[in-house]
């Protein structure tokens, strides 16, 4: 094949991954985006492999072989609520074999027509360091981002004396790194770029807690992005550059979306050390006391509303709950009752998590919105079941300057007439705070698993 | 022309095809930025977490770099390399576009 044609193919493949992205404007389009993307994914595969660089297929074969059946059979066995995770765990790769081409790249450069060996052009140096940097960067931070999603280890913060200065330290060591191996080529420089850069996957990530996992997940997305057009640059591959940009665009707006949910600045969430594992015990509760209800107490107030909306959080996605949640949107709406679901865009550890599970409880999407579009709604509402939330209905966000979460922009919940608060136990959330809505006198307590308090009243529906 | 001057005058010809392209490859990056912001703000929130699964499988678009690597027909250390990141890379398109799809298909409207 030509380069001529090549390039135009290449093209080809942009625009699919353009189309890929716009389709998911709606639901209704997003499913043949998702097949535009893959079209354009074998475009750009075929293309290359027709390409005078490549000779032999024996291992090209067998590495896809081996590639796609890993990643197929996990993508049809995993759980809805293990998505974060996966995805986490599929960012690290990118990062890997982002390293991995780079390395090749540096070892062959004549295959890339990027010079030769000793003799490769400095900008080429340059972008190639950058590349294998975020690479790697993107690599460990996943990594540390699955195992806290996985609870491999504890999603809380975990900070010592110094560690800014020290992450400073490690950045300014890699830019030294990187100028002197673009002026030398010296392998040594390019493998202790790639330690560093390692080293400082695990230590930026580290001190973030476990519920700001969504900004975490958008930025890695963000990261990979850009490690495919630190290749795509060092490679002249105008395709990669596209593909890249598009990814680390999209990853850096869900990040500032994340981020605008919580009402912190990205370098708050960067720097991290905020929340904690589970929830300190609330601490001042005085003598406030909060009443508590049984499910045949909320089935009965459910049952006797004409509007009930429904707050699911991470929580939910914990108990497994979203099923029984369903069912008991169906026997309400049997009954007349109008039932909507509410997301607040942080709810659960990656953006539009609550989504995803609703749909898989074939929950109708017309049926569940945004903050904005139904917050309004809250004051018309016979009645809120909050299950598996806590901080993003919390009111002295609005109310309270003190709070550490003031500020951030939370569900009116406490404006309709009843609230019935699903809850393990009196447990803070996870930004430690008290949650005054649990005193107030239009809220029930209902005590126990999200999934086994939603069966219950299920049950009691008579 | 003495070989030297020749060589000088070739490599400088090539420095500056290179700092040309360099222009023209960020002049599509910067481009291709903007493409990226107009488009991902038009996604849905509700399917945030498929454009996340989607955009993880499209940068695995680097397999085309691995590729290259693996081409040739002598297996040296850059072979095994690119090897390598033809299987990562393999596992996040397969992986990513149909863990989409998944949770695609379970976006129906009501009734």
């Amino acid at each position: 094949m030509s380069e001529e044609l090549t390039g135009l193919a290449y093209l080809l493949a942009a625009i699919c991954f353009i189309l890929a992205l716009r389709g998911l404007s709606s639901p209704e389009t997003a499913r043949r985006g998702n097949l535009t993307g893959m079209i354009g994914m074998a475009i750009a595969i075929g293309t290359t492999l027709a390409s005078a660089h490549v000779l032999s297929y024996t291992w090209i074969v067998a590495g896809i072989l081996v590639g796609g059946t890993i990643g197929t059979v996990t993508a049809l066995k995993i759980q809805m609520t293990a998505l974060p995770q996966l995805v986490a765990a599929f960012h690290s790769l990118v990062g890997l074999a982002a390293v991995f081409v780079a390395t090749a790249t540096l070892y062959a450069p004549e295959a890339y027509g990027i010079g030769a060996v000793g003799n490769i052009l400095t900008a080429s140096l340059v972008e190639m360091a950058i590349g294998t940097f975020i690479g790697a960067v993107t690599f460990t931070g996943s990594i540390v981002a699955f195992a806290k999603l996985q609870g491999l280890v504890s999603g809380a913060p975990l900070v010592f004396p110094g560690q800014h200065i020290l992450n400073a330290v490690l950045g300014i060591a890699a830019i030294v790194l990187i100028a002197w191996f673009s002026t030398s080529e010296s392998y040594q420089a390019y493998w202790l770029i790639v330690a560093l850069a390692l080293i400082l996957g695990f230590l930026i990530i580290l001190p973030i807690g476990g519920a700001d996992m969504p900004v975490v997940v958008s930025m890695l997305n963000s990261y990979s992005g850009w490690a495919a057009c630190g290749i795509g640059f060092t490679l002249g591959n105008t395709l990669l550059i596209i593909t890249g940009a598009l990814v680390g665009s999209s990853g850096a707006i869900l990040s500032y979306i994340m981020c605008k949910g919580m009402n912190r600045s990205f370098f708050n969430v960067i720097l991290g050390g905020f929340g904690t594992e589970e929830g300190v015990a609330a601490a001042t509760q005085g003598d406030k006391t909060v009443r508590q209800g049984s499910a045949e107490d909320a089935s009965f107030i459910m049952q006797n509303a004409g509007k009930v909306i429904v707050v699911p959080g991470y929580g939910m996605a914990v108990a497994q709950a979203q099923h029984a949640l369903r069912e008991m949107g169906d026997v309400l709406k049997e009954a007349g009752v109008e039932v909507s679901y509410a997301i607040h865009p942080v709810a659960g550890r990656m953006p539009g998590h609550m989504n995803v599970l609703l749909a898989e409880a074939n929950v109708p999407y017309d049926e569940v919105f945004e903050l904005e579009e139904i917050n309004h709604e809250f004051s018309t509402a016979d009645v809120v079941y909050i299950i598996g939330a806590n901080d993003v209905t919390n009111p002295a966000a609005k109310t309270d300057p003190t709070s550490p979460i003031y500020g951030m922009p939370i569900l009116d919940v406490e404006k309709a007439q009843t609230v019935l608060f699903v809850k393990r136990g009196m447990a803070s959330g996870y930004a430690g705070v008290d949650n005054e809505l649990f005193f107030r006198d239009n809220t029930m307590m209902l005590f126990g698993d999200a999934k086994k308090m939603t069966e219950e009243i299920l049950q009691s529906f008579g | 022309m003495d070989p030297t001057k020749i060589m000088q005058a070739t490599e400088a010809a090539a420095a500056t095809a290179a700092t040309g392209s360099l222009i023209s490859f960020f002049t599509v990056f910067v481009l291709a930025i903007f493409v990226g912001y107009y488009v991902v703000w038009n996604v849905t929130a509700a399917l945030h977490s498929p454009l996340m699964s989607v955009t993880n499988a499209i940068s695995s678009v680097i397999i085309v770099g691995a590729l290259i690597a693996v081409g040739p027909t002598d297996a040296n250390f850059s072979k095994i390399m690119g090897f390598l990141a033809v299987v990562l890379a393999s596992v996040n398109i397969f992986g990513g576009f149909i863990v989409s799809q998944r949770m695609l298909q379970m976006f129906r409207k009501k009734g």
